[in-house]
């Protein structure tokens, strides 16, 4: 039911102006062949909540230069090879919305938890704050915090079995897990789909309830050039 | 004399508790890793989401899907775990890591951090975990320079630079000395080359 031929059914009817949660810390645990097949998809007018906001010429930058993102919403734009992203900034086509990273994760949790919003100890005092409501609770001061939730969630795991049952694989897994609670529809790329109970239950990390579509794609890594 | 980056890494190495849960920061801090003893069995985490983080990978054991904060490939080291990243953020902002060791663009005498952006009109910001960090650990300690390039002071009354939390810092390691911070204010613990006279005409 879950199992998808190709990348390019799994991201079909994607639409237009979606908010679409974009796995990957840096390049790892980034869904390449999603994101590949969503540039020939064809949806513009894009949000995406991502950490970074793309590296090099690949995955989420690729996203990027097609022109089809809007919005960034992510905790670190700026890298030493964050250059399309960075070039469309200060040309003024894209908008960003930066988020303290632990607050990316929270945030989503909160949506896929189903919680309304939550007071956080986080960016109290800085200008991320600036304009949020704040409270103090047992002489602590909160910032108020909204979910983001996602109509559509990108990610990429290890190993998956038909009924959508995750696995991850070392810090690949990062946003993984979150992202596939918080959106309306998760689609997953794997390396591996193995038939149902050839997973360990006691180590299946995402339960197939959170997971929509899954698709069998070759592991593509890229090696990180330098810190950052 | 005033201390090296090495030197004052080994310097924030010896203070870091035995069996402490850690993280440490892009940059200089990572290099305080160099100088941990196993007999101190601290425990590094990294917040992309890993526990018992293990030295950079070189050659055949750098794996693209194992890499620290910083995206540099790195290794495990036997009782390593791997986790999302709500759990990761969840283990600073629930109190539950020792000590961070940051670096900073400015640190006020009582503990406000400023190390996520300049201010300069043209930068594109870019804050990552530094703001969960700097509220989230039971420790925060920053490792930075006294003076930055044009000579002036980082450890200040007030910052001008944005803010990345209040009264979050614990300790200050410079090359030149090292002070605890707090309500009462900047306290010198150890100097390198440097006269408290002095230090107090600077700082």
């Amino acid at each position: 039911m879950k199992l998808r031929e190709s990348v390019d059914e799994a991201v079909a009817g994607i639409a237009d102006g979606s908010t679409v949660l974009v796995g990957g810390f840096g390049m790892a645990g980034m869904p390449f062949d999603l994101i590949d097949a969503l540039i020939r998809q064809g949806a513009t007018g894009l949000t995406i909540v991502s950490n970074n906001a793309g590296n090099g010429d690949v995955g989420l930058a690729a996203l990027l230069k097609a022109g089809r993102v809007q919005k960034v919403i992510c905790s670190f734009p700026r890298q030493s090879d964050s250059y399309v992203f960075d070039d469309l900034y200060r040309a003024g086509r894209i908008e960003l919305e930066v988020v303290p990273q632990g607050n990316l994760a929270e945030r989503m949790r909160a949506a896929g938890a189903g919680i309304g919003a939550f007071y956080c100890p986080t960016a109290v005092g800085t200008p991320l704050a600036e304009g949020k409501e704040t409270r103090t609770i047992d002489g602590r001061d909160y910032v108020l915090e909204f979910p983001i939730k996602g109509d559509v969630a990108l990610i990429s795991a290890h190993r998956a079995d038909r009924l959508g049952n995750l696995v991850y694989r070392k810090t690949a897994r990062n946003f993984g897990p979150v992202m596939a609670t918080a959106a309306t529809t998760t689609i997953v790329q794997v390396s591996e789909v193995v038939e149902a109970g050839s997973i360990d239950p006691e180590t299946v990390v995402t339960p197939g309830i959170f997971v929509d579509r899954v698709v069998r794609a070759e592991a593509r890594s890229y090696m990180v050039e330098g810190a950052r | 004399m005033p201390l090296s980056t090495g030197e004052l890494a080994a310097l924030v190495a010896r203070d870091i508790p035995a069996g402490s849960y850690v993280n440490l920061g892009i940059g200089q801090p990572t290099r305080v890793a160099d100088h941990l003893t196993p007999e101190q069995g601290v425990i590094l985490h990294t917040e992309n989401g890993m526990l018992n983080m293990g030295p950079a990978a070189t050659g055949d054991d750098i794996d693209p899907d194992l890499t620290n904060a910083g995206k540099v490939p790195v290794t495990e080291l036997p009782g390593a775990s791997y986790f999302h990243h709500a759990d990761s953020f969840m283990m600073m902002r629930g109190g539950h890591l020792d000590v961070c060791v940051l670096g900073a663009f400015q640190v006020s005498v009582h503990g406000d951090l400023a190390n996520w952006h300049t201010g300069a009109p043209d930068a594109i910001p870019a804050v990552g975990g530094a703001m969960d960090l700097a509220i989230g650990a039971k420790q925060v300690y920053v490792m930075m320079t006294l003076f930055d390039k044009q000579g002036r002071p980082k450890l200040v009354p007030k910052c001008t630079y944005p803010l990345t939390g209040l009264r979050c810092v614990s300790r200050v390691y410079t090359d030149l000395a090292v002070f605890d911070v707090g309500a009462g204010g900047a306290v010198v613990r150890e100097s390198f080359g440097i006269t408290r006279e002095q230090l107090r005409q600077v700082t």
